[in-house]
């Protein structure tokens, strides 16, 4: 089975915000909610960059570590789902997550907070695949279609890269070699403990 | 001098031509460029040793997602994981390991010299309402919380993933809901109170003394005794810092940030299975561990020989509020 993963190449993100836009209409996202968002560190100045971020399907994910329900699993492609039946919305997971992933709806005692919501690598939920109720809850599942997530598969500079750990890494370093510079793979030590060696 | 600026010409325009020449050669040679175009952008090692949170500017409303990576994560989930299940195990199992060896060996601390059959009016129904409110609270409080930190280990494998969400989904209403009467007792207790808790010099001489709980010696005090100041003052601030870490928990983010967050959240579980330990002795010496406790929260009199053997300067001063021949029934303790 394949180890699922995102890599973002900053040195190729234009800021352009299109996979921010791809998710939230592709998983139907509700309304103040980002799954995915584009952060630009030193804007506006010398040694600007941007990069794309959302969940990255961590290797040991702190989110289920620290989750008092167990509402988190993983999948057999290393993607980390959770269920919206089981979580109670107590917002340990965005505590622990180095990503900031998760996302709560303003829907719980005093407008706080909802069943979290956060990345599925388009991969739905513990409900049936392709089934209404998982669309419902976790938005599209392209992954059971054959089908890469829509944010990196849309990506105008691919910038944005989706799928099997080993090739992504393979792609981006052939990448980095024709080219000659490149920035790592942003946020991989922090989530996979691993870097790729350029 | 027409001839010398002829000259000048020619050179400068030969310097210029090989100057272009010279820019112009990488380019159209088409080799892989060695000019890294964004060299001197920020690089995320060097970012995460400099500072705790990684952040930068974006394009949505939420502020919050304006941090791309914050490490400090693994930190919390240390605390959450592993220091505080430790603190509130090793607190909570050690006060009551001690509470069961402290009953065997002193047993239940009697009134010496028997009931008298005079009552006397300790707490009003004002006092025992107000404790029962917060005592109520509280166990719910205590009962919930220590849910979400010990619950995935106990309660889960007994209920069931389902049955367990549930479960932990209406303890967390009860928590949230429950924090406002708790958080009102616990400020109508600190007025309420406070005169009678200030410490003072008979406190010294009770600790001195072993306040009657090692040995059988009865210090004299007022209406409360070193012991029980130091039970309000922990329900006072306790109660204060859950309280206020509390509330940062429920309106997350309003008024502070994923630093304040982690940082509320280790105060208020902390503080809570400390809390927890030290209401388990509260609850041991008011029913068990005392003969004639119970009742002052209960019906709101003790008899008068548990007051002498206990509170005898705060029995003086009901009886010379109330002198000879009233009935002490008659006469509200405060």
């Amino acid at each position: 089975m394949a180890r699922m993963k995102f890599l973002c190449d900053a040195d190729r993100c234009i800021e352009c915000n299109a996979c921010v836009t791809a998710c939230k209409n592709e998983n139907d996202v509700p309304w103040g909610m980002n799954r995915r968002r584009v952060v630009t560190i030193n804007d506006g100045k010398p040694g600007e960059r941007s990069v794309s971020m959302a969940c990255m399907h961590c290797t040991d994910a702190p989110c289920a570590a620290v989750c008092p329900v167990n509402c988190f699993y993983t999948t057999a492609d290393a993607v980390v789902l959770h269920s919206k039946d089981l979580c109670i919305g107590c917002g340990y997971c965005f505590y622990a997550c180095p990503f900031g992933a998760p996302q709560y709806p303003k829907v719980g005692n005093f407008g706080s907070r909802g069943k979290m919501d956060k990345c599925t690598f388009c991969a739905g939920g513990p409900e049936a695949d392709g089934s209404q109720a998982e669309y419902e809850k976790y938005g599209a599942n392209r992954l059971a279609e054959g089908k890469l997530p829509l944010c990196a598969e849309m990506c105008s500079t691919k910038s944005l890269l989706a799928g099997d750990g080993e090739i992504i890494a393979q792609i981006y370093k052939e990448r980095v070699v024709k080219r000659g510079y490149g920035s790592g793979a942003w946020g991989w030590k922090t989530a996979y403990k691993e870097t790729i060696a350029t | 001098m027409a001839n010398w600026l002829a000259h000048a010409r020619f050179i400068i325009g030969a310097l210029t031509l090989i100057v272009i020449v010279a820019v112009a050669a990488p380019a159209s040679a088409q080799q892989p460029s060695s000019v890294n175009p964004t060299a001197s952008a920020v690089n995320e090692d060097q970012l995460l040793q400099q500072m705790k949170i990684i952040s930068g500017r974006g394009s949505i409303p939420d502020a919050k997602s304006y941090n791309l990576e914050q490490p400090a994560g693994r930190d919390w989930r240390e605390f959450h994981q592993k220091t505080l299940p430790w603190i509130g195990a090793v607190a909570i199992l050690a006060m009551l390991a001690l509470l069961v060896l402290f009953y065997l060996m002193r047993g239940m601390v009697k009134i010496e010299n028997g009931r008298s059959g005079r009552l006397i009016v300790r707490f009003n129904a004002f006092e025992r309402a107000l404790h029962w409110m917060t005592a109520t609270c509280f166990i719910i409080l205590a009962i919930t919380g220590l849910n979400l930190t010990f619950g995935k280990q106990t309660l889960l494998p007994l209920l069931g993933p389902d049955a367990f969400a549930t479960w932990s989904q209406w303890g967390k209403y009860a928590h949230n809901y429950l924090s406002f009467p708790f958080t009102l007792g616990v400020v109508l207790m600190l007025l309420l109170w406070i005169a009678n808790a200030i410490p003072n010099r008979l406190d010294l001489e009770w600790i001195k003394r072993g306040g009657g709980l090692v040995g059988n010696d009865h210090p004299p005090a007022y209406k409360f005794n070193a012991g029980q100041k130091g039970i309000y003052w922990i329900v006072v601030l306790g109660g204060g810092a859950v309280a206020t870490s509390g509330y940062f928990l429920m309106f997350p983010f309003y008024a502070t940030d994923i630093a304040g967050m982690q940082l509320a959240q280790v105060v208020h579980g902390s503080v809570a299975v400390l809390f927890v330990a030290a209401m388990f002795a509260h609850i041991y010496i008011g029913t068990i561990g005392m003969e004639g406790a119970f009742e002052s929260m209960a019906e709101g009199t003790v008899d008068e020989n548990w007051a002498r053997q206990h509170h005898s300067r705060w029995l003086d001063e009901q009886k010379n509020k109330a002198p000879s021949g009233a009935t002490p029934r008659a006469t509200p303790a405060e």
